[in-house]
């Protein structure tokens, strides 16, 4: 096991049926790293992301996480009090559609200081101001703060879903297709607003997507899946220029040139 | 030249690509390639087009895999095979080791010019006021307009563009730097700032290994050539 | 005001209190439970009643389970011992038990209530039933039960903040006046049924005992005698009780829940205390209002 991943992945088996779902994965994840996964529909990618965030339990193989109180810990050894505490503060998890990630009953500054509160933050007047620097952060005009999400386009509300997941500095977020749902134009905007993020926290982020763009733009690495497994990963550069694989080199030429 | 003082050592140095969905054919592309390179030298590839010397390039990047033979490099005082690297491991050495100067810039939307070309020093730990102070510098000296600095740099013409890749590429004062025609789209007076830079390098005590379609800026710049052998003897495939 | 009223006649054809022995023992250790683990939602067999839901069948489950021949039993339904709810609820009782009923809140020993605690203090040995139509204070965010519960047992609470934080949003202060949420012992989040928040600071360190019954979500939970109950609020949005301009017209109190009551068409109104036995009984010891003075003059 690598003692400096901040996650470690072993012989990871996840389905659902017995037979669909994602096989004999392994990689690490370091800190500060974003690692692609990449794919097209029922690769399993969204199955293995279920997995190593353990809101799906695999049937065999282990998760490792290096915690900031325990060390570097099995997953499936801890109590679902812990984990739970774990996705609440040292983890994000960016859904496709932002409104599956959102509480659209409320506004955009309660659904970014909501974690705050959780962790039992409770002076009002603080809250607020660290939801209108996250708003700003995510380039959305902090008037807004008391509008409700339905009220945001999507890339918007994708943002504020973004924000809600780090305002309590996670050292690592799942992302699931975090652009799939958006139109082109706000896609680049978001990719970059994400890059950046990334960069200036430090995220380790997992980042599971059917476009390679996103691949090239974001990750430093690539897993590529096909019927559940990995067929290839390396840098994502590498991926992409020269890749190895009869499945990879398939996806890679049918990028569309612009 | 000998191996105390050599930076990249690379012996039978191979790459063969497999085109999978072309029925499998093989193209062996270099084949046994043997060569050190050290400090103060600016190693030129010579030979002619396809003959696989970009492929060399990028092999001693990570960018492609190379399939037979080693490639060692320095990092401080310990001697890493390249090939085979973990991704962590060779992610370092680009940070802190090897730099690379491509045919073309890749160019992000929404980054700023000055941003991009003072990346490199960010990713090793530069506070961003001293790392933009230099990008500021190089890009004055490559004659980029400061007008064009607070800009992304999508929509300037491929020299500005090329000047802004080579900026970025020697900002990093990486001790291995890798060039792939970086004079291609430039005219005389950029040119010889190029010439300018890459003789400071040199000086400094720096590795280049460079291709450079351009042969007087080859004759000005080049300490030992080294010539690529096609893999496969011209006239030898159908 | 009565203090020792004809109680109805008792009917034989019911058990003691109408449910049969079982159910009240089944009643009495899910309430058992409640008070050893205070402001913890323990689930029970609601039976059918002879009242639809909504009309306080938990309130009475509890008080039949508990009541025994020598209590004294009152009720009140929004602080008033005559409003329609209360005396069907005291005649049932008095019906099923032939216990003796009151008015008076110092006489009695159960006082089963809808949406008010009474103004005159409490003392030991007394127990409060109060009626309450949704136990669960995280059902508006949450409408799964098995994720309440997980929440609740996790004390994952900050949910609920979230709720006040929105109403300060969008009103300026927190801008639920009634069943305002509160932390039972430092543990357990808890609705106190729909009484004014004015109300909620006597749930703290009350030396009565305090159960709580849903019919219709089939709820118990308790506040034991001197537990701390503490109001949900904000550092710098402290919890705040009610206040008004004015004193009660017919008593002068200062320190009730008044009601603002319309009492004609031109929208003459007027304010009196909520709690109509403790303003007879300031009234009988001599204080007055406005109107009584009115009266008088």
């Amino acid at each position: 096991m690598n003692n400096q991943a901040l996650l470690s992945v072993r012989d990871m088996t996840c389905t659902w049926d017995g037979v669909h779902g994602c096989r004999d994965i392994s990689f690490d994840l370091h800190p500060g790293e974003v690692l692609c996964v990449v794919g097209e529909s029922g690769s399993g990618k969204s199955t293995l992301l279920q997995a190593v965030s353990w809101q799906a339990r695999p049937e065999s193989g282990s998760v490792w996480y290096d915690t900031r109180d325990r060390g570097f810990v099995d997953l499936a050894s801890l109590s679902s009090a812990h984990l739970r505490l774990l996705a609440r503060t040292d983890w994000g998890f960016v859904r496709q559609n932002a409104r599956d990630g959102l509480r659209m009953q409320v506004s955009a500054g309660a659904n970014i200081a909501e974690r705050l509160m959780a962790v039992g933050q409770r002076h009002y007047g603080d809250l607020r101001r660290v939801a209108g620097n996250w708003l700003q952060k995510m380039e959305i005009d902090t008037g807004r703060l008391d509008d409700q999400p339905a009220a945001f386009s999507g890339g918007m509300q994708q943002r504020l879903q973004i924000a809600r997941n780090l305002v309590t500095h996670p050292r690592m977020v799942f992302m699931d297709e975090p652009t799939a749902s958006l139109d082109v134009s706000v896609q680049a905007r978001l990719l970059d607003l994400l890059r950046q993020l990334v960069a200036d926290l430090k995220l380790a982020a997992i980042v599971v997507t059917h476009d390679l763009a996103v691949a090239r733009l974001l990750a430093h690495r690539t897993l590529v899946m096909r019927g559940g497994r990995v067929v290839e990963s390396g840098l994502t550069d590498q991926i992409l220029d020269d890749p190895q694989h009869p499945y990879t080199q398939l996806l890679v030429s049918s990028i569309l040139q612009s | 030249m000998n191996a105390s003082t050599s930076l990249i050592q690379v012996r039978g140095l191979g790459k063969m690509f497999t085109l999978h969905n072309q029925g499998g054919i093989r193209l062996p592309v270099l084949r046994d390639v043997n060569f050190d390179a050290g400090p103060g030298d600016c190693l030129v590839l010579a030979g002619p087009s396809g003959t696989g010397k970009s492929t060399l390039l990028r092999c001693l990047y990570g960018n492609y895999l190379a399939t037979a033979g080693s490639i060692r490099v320095r990092d401080g005082g310990e001697w890493v095979e390249l090939t085979g690297a973990p991704e962590q491991r060779i992610l370092r050495l680009r940070r802190d080791v090897i730099g690379y100067v491509s045919q073309f810039l890749r160019v992000i939307p929404r980054v700023s010019t000055l941003e991009v070309v003072a990346e490199p020093l960010r990713e090793r730990g530069v506070d961003a006021a001293a790392a933009r102070e230099q990008a500021a510098a190089l890009l004055a000296r490559l004659n980029v307009p400061q007008r064009l600095w607070g800009l992304p740099p999508a929509t300037f013409s491929g020299g500005e563009q090329q000047r802004v890749n080579i900026a970025r590429g020697f900002i990093g004062g990486h001790p291995v730097l890798l060039l792939d025609e970086p004079t291609a789209s430039l005219d005389a007076d950029n040119r010889a700032v190029v010439v300018a830079l890459i003789r400071e390098a040199v000086a400094a005590g720096r590795c280049l290994i460079g291709i450079f379609h351009d042969e007087a800026v080859r004759d000005e710049v080049a300490t030992r050539i080294l010539p690529i052998q096609p893999a496969i003897p011209a006239g030898a495939l159908e | 005001m009565n203090s020792a009223q004809a109680t109805v006649a008792r009917d034989d054809h019911y058990n003691f209190a109408y449910l049969d022995e079982s159910t009240k023992r089944m009643l009495r250790r899910a309430l058992l439970k409640a008070v050893a683990i205070p402001g913890y939602q323990v689930p029970f067999g609601s039976r059918e009643m002879p009242l639809p839901y909504g009309w306080g069948t938990g309130g009475i489950q509890v008080t039949a389970a508990i009541i025994g021949q020598a209590d004294v039993l009152k009720v009140i339904d929004q602080g008033s011992d005559d409003t329609t709810n209360a005396i069907n609820i005291r005649r049932f009782f008095g019906r099923v038990t032939g216990v003796r009923t009151t008015e008076s809140t110092r006489e009695a020993t159960i006082v089963q209530t809808r949406h008010r605690i009474p103004e005159t203090p409490l003392r030991e040995g007394q127990i409060m039933v109060y009626q309450v139509p949704i136990p669960e204070p995280l059902r508006w965010l949450e409408p799964s039960e098995t994720e309440t519960r997980t929440m609740h047992a996790l004390a994952e609470y900050g949910g609920m903040h979230v709720k006040l934080y929105e109403d300060i949003a969008q009103h300026g202060h927190i801008a639920t006046t009634y069943d305002y949420p509160v932390i039972v012992n430092g543990r357990y989040m808890m609705r106190p049924s729909p009484i004014p928040k004015f109300d909620n600071p006597k749930l703290d360190g009350n030396p009565a005992l305090m159960l709580f019954g849903a019919g219709r979500e089939k709820r118990v939970y308790a506040v034991p005698p001197y537990t701390r109950v503490k109001s949900l609020d904000f550092e710098d949005h402290p919890f705040r009780v009610e206040q008004w301009d004015h004193c009660c017209e017919l008593c002068g109190s200062d320190q009730s829940y008044l009601d603002e009551i319309i009492l004609d068409d031109q929208g003459t109104r007027r304010f009196v205390c909520s709690d109509t036995e403790y303003c007879a009984g300031r009234q009988a010891a001599g204080h007055t209002g406005a109107a009584g003075a009115e009266a008088a003059a």
